[in-house]
């Protein structure tokens, strides 16, 4: 595909702010997407840190669009410097092009060539010496300014989420402010781009990915959390705390996983939905629990924000490489959920449905979301209310016939709650009989190993197992956060007059077998697309016997996003 | 028109019992229905919560809730449960390897934490659901594991002074061959305000036939106990030969537990997302 193509559609704009520690990239970064946010656009904040714990290195990445932005583009159009040092070690997640434009300080000294070999345009701004023209004036503000002049932002929209944002911090610190963003926004320089700004739109939200996980939390019913903190999923403990309490329900920061899950069983064996959320260390050291949830049907959530693994890994850059522990984690027969939300929006309905499923289905839930959808930053429509009819089936008048794992058609047997009368029974790992007495029968055994697994197999999960789109005869099939990048290829081609059709899967496991078949019927060429290096996924659906032989597989491992170019370029469509 | 008392048998589910003829834990277990009985329990409010091992196999033996989880794992279980149901009298149980050994760090955080629970460990000294391997309260020189022929060579846990280090408000020991003291110690123990820990000797008669002699040797405590004095009670317990019976310390510290307040809703709190 040639450029021109490619820029009929892209009706966005992509800016990288770097910086070394304290120079403020990341909070440059977060007015500007707010301050798109006021002229209307969406957009997505990601960043990139070293794993210090103050200063080093940060850069935020901003893209901006009439349209949804569920990734990152292949190339900046702007990039700001708010100083060259340690630049070296971003180099590479930020790609320029002849089409670049690149703003800096001359106080900053020249741009490093390993930037300007692409042939960037130059821009210069004294973003220091507008800056110490003004008592405890800061140059990022500056650089805010001039930064969003040259995205054709609007000063207004700009003033308002330099307030919103810096508000907390005192009215000297937000006016001083103000004062160096209109230095920087009144630079003798035009607007580079004009983008036509939608208007303030009254129902964006902007949020998190992982602040997206607990309101899918809470809005699945979600009214209690143990937890350990872990990057980068801790601020979704942090941000359910507080709310949890309002809402009746409570956090308890747990010892370690094990206790966090086994926490969450026995809350949940109280007859209270219940969730904790890790990231890769933490779920590998759950994974007994996990078990034990199953297996006493005890029904338990947890989300997992994927990081660069196995062990420590990068704890602070993506990677969608935890698929397989979460299929074939657990020792045993073990069926159970996984899901993977397609989108920080999607994080809502995705966790949303989760926590449901796992209470209506009495088993584990995990979701696969990572640091790239929980990290970074979003300005998205609203997510709808979804009312989902899937409770947990709850046994309220216990008579002496009552069996608490008794063989039902659907397989699902009603819970009796501590408090009920009539209904005791001790919930247990040992494999067990109707009743919940441990027991070490084949029959027994084999009895609960198909209801267990009957219960999701015929369990009817509706249209929401993927999101489908596109037609044709050549197909991506992928999952998770890859799919923003995905969509946009989709997009290029449709622009281009080619099609193609894009299974995004949310359900992962128990695998929709017939569903992908049907859709896969046909296809002359099918390629899955997922950021890890084993090619899990690809490996995953092979096993599950819905692939075509021919099929291929694009993995590419964390940390560096998966671009749609990338993509474009496995599809055999050159670009 | 008055409900009739239950009895102590009342609480027992009918399931029998995996343990070995002999076996300590059968006092124990009797002791708990007792307290259950004395305490008049209403038996759909209670829950039991154990780990893996033979005496965490007693939950399925008390006509309560119960639930016998992974092996060292019953304390977190149980504040679990505690936390979403506080209206629930929630008893933790287990043997020493369970409570000591795979589940140390949960003893610590449970003793600190201080929510409103009891804590039975049955103390055997011993790993006798995997045939007898030496446990954290075994004696270094206890040789007759074939896993440590030479016995563990390192020095035994002391349950209760880590207890006492951890925070616990309520230490005591009891024994399985006096009953009627333990099931008074498991009264005091589920109603004090906290986390109250009872270990319990409860001698294994298949992997450690010697604890036989635990007959003469346990003894009630001599001095004037229980202190709510932490030092004292440390010098008693790093005194004391591990085999005195009684309530060691009780003292009443700010009991944990999650308030579970209702005063916004979650699309009001859905609007802090709103631009």
């Amino acid at each position: 595909m040639s450029d021109s193509s490619k820029q009929a559609t892209s009706q966005s704009y992509s800016v990288a702010i770097t910086g070394s520690g304290g120079s403020g990239a990341v909070t440059t970064g977060r007015i500007l997407l707010e301050a798109a946010a006021q002229c209307g656009f969406q957009g997505l904040m990601t960043r990139s840190a070293g794993p210090q714990i103050r200063g080093g290195e940060s850069a935020a990445m901003v893209r901006f669009s009439q349209d949804p932005v569920e990734c990152m583009g292949d190339e900046y159009d702007l990039l700001v410097g708010l100083d060259w040092r340690n630049i070296e070690r971003f180099a590479d997640e930020l790609p320029l092009s002849d089409k670049s434009l690149i703003l800096s300080d001359p106080a900053a000294g020249e741009v490093p060539a390993l930037l300007r070999s692409n042939g960037a345009d130059i821009l210069e701004v004294p973003f220091k010496k507008f800056a110490s023209g003004l008592p405890g004036g800061r140059l990022n503000m500056v650089a805010l300014g001039a930064t969003a002049l040259v995205c054709g932002l609007d000063l207004k929209a700009l003033e308002t989420s330099v307030k919103a944002i810096l508000g907390n911090k005192g009215e000297g610190i937000v006016e001083t402010a103000l004062l160096a963003v209109r230095l920087g926004y009144n630079h003798d320089h035009r607007p580079r781009i004009t983008l036509e700004a939608p208007g303030k739109s009254a129902d964006h939200w902007s949020i998190t990915g992982n602040q997206a996980c607990g309101v899918g939390a809470l809005r699945g019913g979600t009214r209690f959390v143990a937890a350990y903190p872990i990057t980068p999923a801790s601020e979704i403990l942090e941000w359910l705390a507080p709310r949890l309490e309002k809402l009746g329900g409570s956090l308890l920061q747990a010892e370690d996983e094990l206790a966090s899950i086994n926490m969450i069983i026995g809350a949940s064996f109280g007859g209270v939905p219940s969730l904790t959320a890790t990231s890769g260390p933490g779920l590998s050291l759950m994974v007994e629990g996990l078990g034990l949830a199953l297996v006493s049907e005890t029904p338990v959530t947890v989300v997992n924000v994927m990081r660069g693994g196995p062990s420590t890994g990068i704890p602070t850059k993506s990677e969608q490489s935890d698929l397989n522990i979460a299929i074939y984690g657990l020792h045993g027969d073990a069926p159970h959920l996984v899901l993977a939300p397609l989108s920080i929006r999607d994080c809502v309905f995705t966790t949303q449905w989760a926590v449901q499923l796992a209470e209506h289905l009495q088993t584990v839930a995990l979701v696969l979301s990572d640091q790239s959808l929980g990290q970074s930053q979003a300005i998205i429509k609203a997510p709808p209310q979804r009312e989902l009819s899937l409770a947990r089936k709850v046994e309220a008048t216990p008579d002496a016939e009552y069996q608490r794992y008794a063989i039902t058609p659907d397989n699902v047997s009603a819970m009796s709650l501590p408090g009920t009368a009539g209904g005791m029974y001790t919930a247990d790992g040992l494999e067990h009989n109707p009743r919940g007495t441990p027991s070490s029968m084949a029959v027994d055994h084999r009895t609960q190993l198909n209801k267990r697994l009957h219960k999701l197999e015929d369990f009817d999960f509706g249209e929401d197992w993927a999101d489908v789109e596109g037609d044709g005869r050549q197909c991506i099939i992928t999952w998770g956060s890859s799919t923003g990048a995905v969509k946009e290829v989709a997009g290029w081609l449709l622009a281009q007059g080619s099609s193609i059709k894009i299974i995004s899967i949310r359900l992962l496991a128990p695998l929709q077998h017939d569903r992908l078949k049907d859709l896969l019927k046909d296809m002359e060429k099918v390629l899955v697309v997922e950021q890890n290096h084993a090619g899990q996924l690809f490996h995953y659906l092979h096993a599950e016997g819905v692939l075509p032989v021919s099929a291929e597989s694009l993995a590419q491992p964390g940390p560096l996003p998966l671009r749609p170019g990338r993509i474009l370029r496995a599809l055999g469509g050159g670009g | 028109m008055t409900v009739p008392a239950l009895k102590a048998k009342d609480y027992k589910s009918g399931i029998k019992a995996v343990w070995c003829p002999g076996c300590g834990h059968f006092a124990v277990l009797s002791a708990l229905t007792k307290a259950m009985a004395h305490l008049g329990l209403v038996k759909e409010e209670v829950a039991v919560v154990s780990g893996i091992g033979c005496s965490s196999r007693l939950p399925a033996y008390i006509d309560t809730y119960g639930f016998h989880g992974i092996h060292g794992r019953a304390l977190a279980a149980a504040s679990g449960l505690k936390a979403a149901r506080p209206d629930l009298t929630v008893i933790a149980a287990g043997g020493d390897g369970d409570g000591f050994s795979i589940g140390g760090n949960h003893f610590l955080h449970a003793c600190r934490r201080n929510m409103n629970m009891a804590y039975i460990v049955m103390d055997n000294e011993v790993y006798g659901m995997t045939k007898g391997q030496a446990s954290p309260t075994t004696l270094p020189d206890w040789s007759n594991s074939k896993m440590t022929p030479h016995g563990t060579g390192i020095p035994s846990f002391n349950p209760a002074a880590i207890a006492l280090a951890a925070g616990a408000g309520f230490i005591a020991r009891g024994f399985s061959g006096e009953p009627s003291e333990l099931t008074r110690l498991l009264v005091e123990a589920i109603e004090h305000p906290g986390f109250a820990f009872v270990q319990v000797l409860s001698g294994c008669v298949t992997y450690r036939p010697d604890q036989k002699l635990w007959k003469e040797e346990v003894h009630p405590s001599e001095s004037d106990l229980p202190t709510d004095d932490p030092v004292k009670a440390a010098q008693i317990i790093q005194a004391g030969d591990g085999k005195a019976t009684g309530v060691i310390y009780a003292k009443q510290f700010p009991v944990w537990q999650p308030e579970n307040r209702t005063d916004s809703k979650l699309n009001t709190i859905e609007k802090e997302f709103l631009l």
